[in-house]
């Protein structure tokens, strides 16, 4: 076939597939969720409102052979003329649909669709995102994340998510809502004081996000019940309010290998990190010895501005997803310090105790495996 | 003069103070000369006169259980900080 150099090509199906197997570079200028829903395989992606900014950088060649196509033909027909105009010689475009192209034989990828179009929409924001796209966006939708209190830390990492599209949140909490609690926790409202607060967190974060699955755990947390607690969480978030309570899931969580997202608020000073069992320091690492209780006191004893567990819980919520995604450096090793009333953050580095009684060189769950379950749901 | 961080539950100690100083070549020297300034801090933090194992000291932002715990040598524009763990949620 021969044609005058600088002008546009129409094509019908079976010669744009045979163009494409004589060597023509593909360009699809539909969008990327049009994209997601099934491509040519070897095609380039480059969306008509892109096309102009992006042409220079993406098809730096304007002596190479281009075969453009869209959805229907249109906006691949005003893509090739925008191509002829800025003076690439060889543009074709396909004037049929892509239904047409796979019925002549053109090859097709049509991956298993990650989102439903709902899904689509409700996350479109954050699958916009590189680091997220739908691929993350499916991750966290099939997450499991454990809260281990539903109180002031725990209200906002729930809210944001549940708003995220977790797919599963654990909630444990045997308290039920005080008056005193709504000041700073915020997934519970005034109408449900008297209620367990897992029950009250559950209905705010249903009515946020009907597609998260909410777990009631109406107990404390104890040595008795924390392995059977954790055993099914890919992250657990320690919004607890004793030490206690602290040092029996730093044990079990590292015995079980799971990570926690540490938080912990007094007056208005907050810290967070993430513990990463034997990849990082755990919370015995960072303190081997348990202070007295009156150098520890709780909210309800001490106070606590409202924002406080707000801040830090966000911090937290922000560790779960880093963990979840795999993506950034999370605060493991380091200890986060907020300090509300200068508005200051300030860092310490924790370092790995040899002689940590739970992680260090004579752990007793240092030889021992994880269950393969556990494993493979622990963040690389 | 070194600053020393103080954190919030021991703030009374020390009038309600967030930062204060004193002077030393050493963690212990610094400490020392805090516990004479503020001898109800010293009574919190401190069994039969050595630390208590449970407030971290940091020189900067690093632990000096993983230097030369007391005897880490403390400069005159270094910060100490004092960590015990906080237990609200």
């Amino acid at each position: 076939m021969t044609h005058q150099p600088n002008q546009l090509r129409q094509v019908r199906a079976a010669e744009a597939v045979r163009l494409a197997e004589d060597g023509y570079r593909v360009i699809d200028v539909r969008e990327p969720f049009e994209w997601d829903q099934g491509h040519v395989p070897s095609a380039t992606l480059i969306p008509l409102a892109d096309l102009l900014a992006r042409a220079p950088e993406l098809l730096p060649d304007r002596t190479e052979r281009l075969l453009l196509h869209c959805a229907v033909g249109a906006r691949s027909m005003r893509a090739s003329a925008h191509l002829v105009s800025l003076g690439y010689r060889d543009v074709v475009n396909l004037v049929d649909s892509l239904g047409d192209w796979r019925a002549a034989g053109g090859a097709w990828e049509a991956p298993a669709p990650l989102l439903t179009p709902a899904q689509q929409r409700r996350y479109s924001r954050q699958t916009l995102i590189p680091e997220i796209g739908a691929k993350g966006q499916r991750v966290l939708l099939d997450s499991k994340v454990l809260l281990i209190g539903a109180g002031g830390l725990g209200s906002p990492v729930a809210l944001y998510l549940a708003a995220s599209g977790i797919g599963t949140i654990g909630l444990v909490d045997d308290d039920l809502v005080d008056e005193s609690n709504l000041q700073r926790q915020v997934v519970h409202t005034a109408d449900r004081i008297g209620q367990p607060k897992t029950a009250s967190a559950r209905t705010t974060l249903e009515a946020l996000n009907p597609e998260t699955r909410v777990i009631e755990h109406r107990e404390r947390l104890s040595a008795d019940n924390v392995e059977r607690l954790i055993t099914g969480y890919d992250v657990i978030v320690d919004g607890t309010d004793n030490f206690d309570t602290r040092y029996v899931l730093n044990d079990a969580a590292v015995k079980l290998r799971k990570p926690v997202v540490h938080g912990s608020i007094y007056r208005w000073d907050g810290q967070v990190t993430t513990f990463v069992p034997f990849a990082g320091p755990c919370y015995r690492c960072m303190y081997p010895v348990q202070p007295p209780e009156e150098l520890a006191p709780a909210c309800a004893v001490a106070g606590v501005l409202g924002v406080l567990p707000g801040i830090a819980g966000m911090l937290q919520a922000n560790e779960v997803f880093k963990l979840l995604l795999d993506v950034g450096e999370t605060l493991a090793g380091r200890l986060l310090m907020f300090d509300a009333m200068t508005t200051e953050f300030s860092e310490v580095r924790i370092w790995r105790d040899p002689a940590c009684p739970a992680c260090g060189e004579s752990s007793p769950w240092l030889a021992e495996p994880a269950t393969d379950e556990a494993r493979q749901e622990v963040p690389a | 003069m070194s600053s020393i961080r103080i954190p919030p539950v021991l703030r009374e100690e020390v009038g309600g103070e967030r930062v204060v100083e004193a002077s030393g070549a050493s963690v212990s020297e610094v400490l020392d000369q805090l516990f004479a300034a503020y001898p109800a801090l010293g009574a919190r933090v401190t069994q039969d006169g050595k630390l208590s194992p449970f407030v971290n000291v940091y020189v900067n932002d690093r632990d000096v259980r993983y230097q030369q715990g007391l005897e880490t040598p403390v400069g005159p524009n270094d910060t100490v900080i004092l960590l015990p763990a906080m237990a609200g949620g």
